[in-house]
């Protein structure tokens, strides 16, 4: 079982900063058409600052620290054994390329179903610009597959 | 923008079927690089039937599906639930429609329903999005 002392573990912070190449690569492998989300000039020309990360990219970022999936190495999981189980953003303002993003986030819980055949560890995340504007939050829970 | 009203559906996207091509590109571009969804001998060892979609995959269907709809800075949350993995060779079609009209702090936002699912009709991303109207 999952110890649910790590309730509340905050994660280092780190920052990352938003490459014109990586909207471009997420575009092409999500199908995405639209030139906004990986040609500067359209995006300029729609009123944008720059090329626009589309709304999951924030997800993508969650995962831009040294070691992508702390909490896989904190909780010492297996991470064969992980599925998504649900994934929430809100969202405050865009993310564009050239942003730094500090990403910061936390283990808000942690929780069994099925006799604890299945456990869930719930995170929280915020992303913060290089203005100190926070411009997005998100939560997502993960299954743990026991069995 | 005085279109959107309750019962408005969201114009529905169809996507090609699940290749593993699909799903390395995936995975280099949004750098979940778990192999469950790249390398088919990890993932039989893992006790799964063979390497399957990322989740993060469908619900950037289903963004493209919304932004398609209404310009990002409309779409104020945006969530779901993974209810079935995707496989390979799933044709995944994204769809919504606008359920509820609420107002909050003087705007107008459309509570929508989306969903993704299978050709079967199985249902794989069982969501919510919140766009201001």
């Amino acid at each position: 079982m999952i110890d649910k002392k790590f309730i509340g573990h905050e994660f280092e912070p780190f920052s990352t900063t938003i490459e014109k190449g990586r909207l471009k690569f997420f575009a092409k492998a999500i199908g995405e058409t639209n030139p906004i989300y990986f040609n500067e000039e359209a995006a300029k020309a729609e009123g944008h600052k720059s090329v626009l990360a589309p709304p999951t990219f924030p997800f993508t970022l969650s995962l831009e620290s040294d070691d992508p999936f702390p909490v896989v190495t904190a909780l010492k999981l297996e991470i064969g054994r992980i599925l998504h189980g649900s994934q929430d953003f809100e969202y405050f303002a865009p993310i564009y390329a050239g942003d730094e993003i500090t990403v910061s986030s936390k283990i808000v819980d942690i929780f069994d179903k099925k006799g604890g055949a299945l456990e869930f560890v719930a995170l929280q995340y915020s992303f913060t610009n290089q203005d100190d504007e926070l411009v997005a939050t998100s939560t997502n829970t993960l299954v743990y597959r026991n069995g | 923008m005085t279109d959107i009203q309750i019962g408005s559906e969201i114009p529905a996207l169809e996507l090609a079927p699940i290749s593993r091509y699909t799903l390395a590109l995936f995975a280099g571009a949004s750098g979940d690089h778990n192999p469950i969804h790249i390398d088919s001998d990890f993932a039989k060892a893992a006790g799964m039937p063979d390497v399957f979609a990322h989740g993060m995959l469908s619900m950037a269907y289903l963004g493209r599906m919304l932004t398609n709809w209404q310009p990002q800075a409309k779409l104020k949350k945006f969530s779901n639930k993974f209810a079935a993995i995707t496989q390979l060779q799933d044709v995944v079609t994204c769809s919504g429609k606008v359920v509820e009209l609420l107002e909050q702090e003087g705007k107008i936002l459309a509570r929508c329903e989306i969903q993704a699912a299978k050709a079967s009709g199985e249902q794989t991303l069982v969501g919510e999005a919140l766009v201001e109207v």
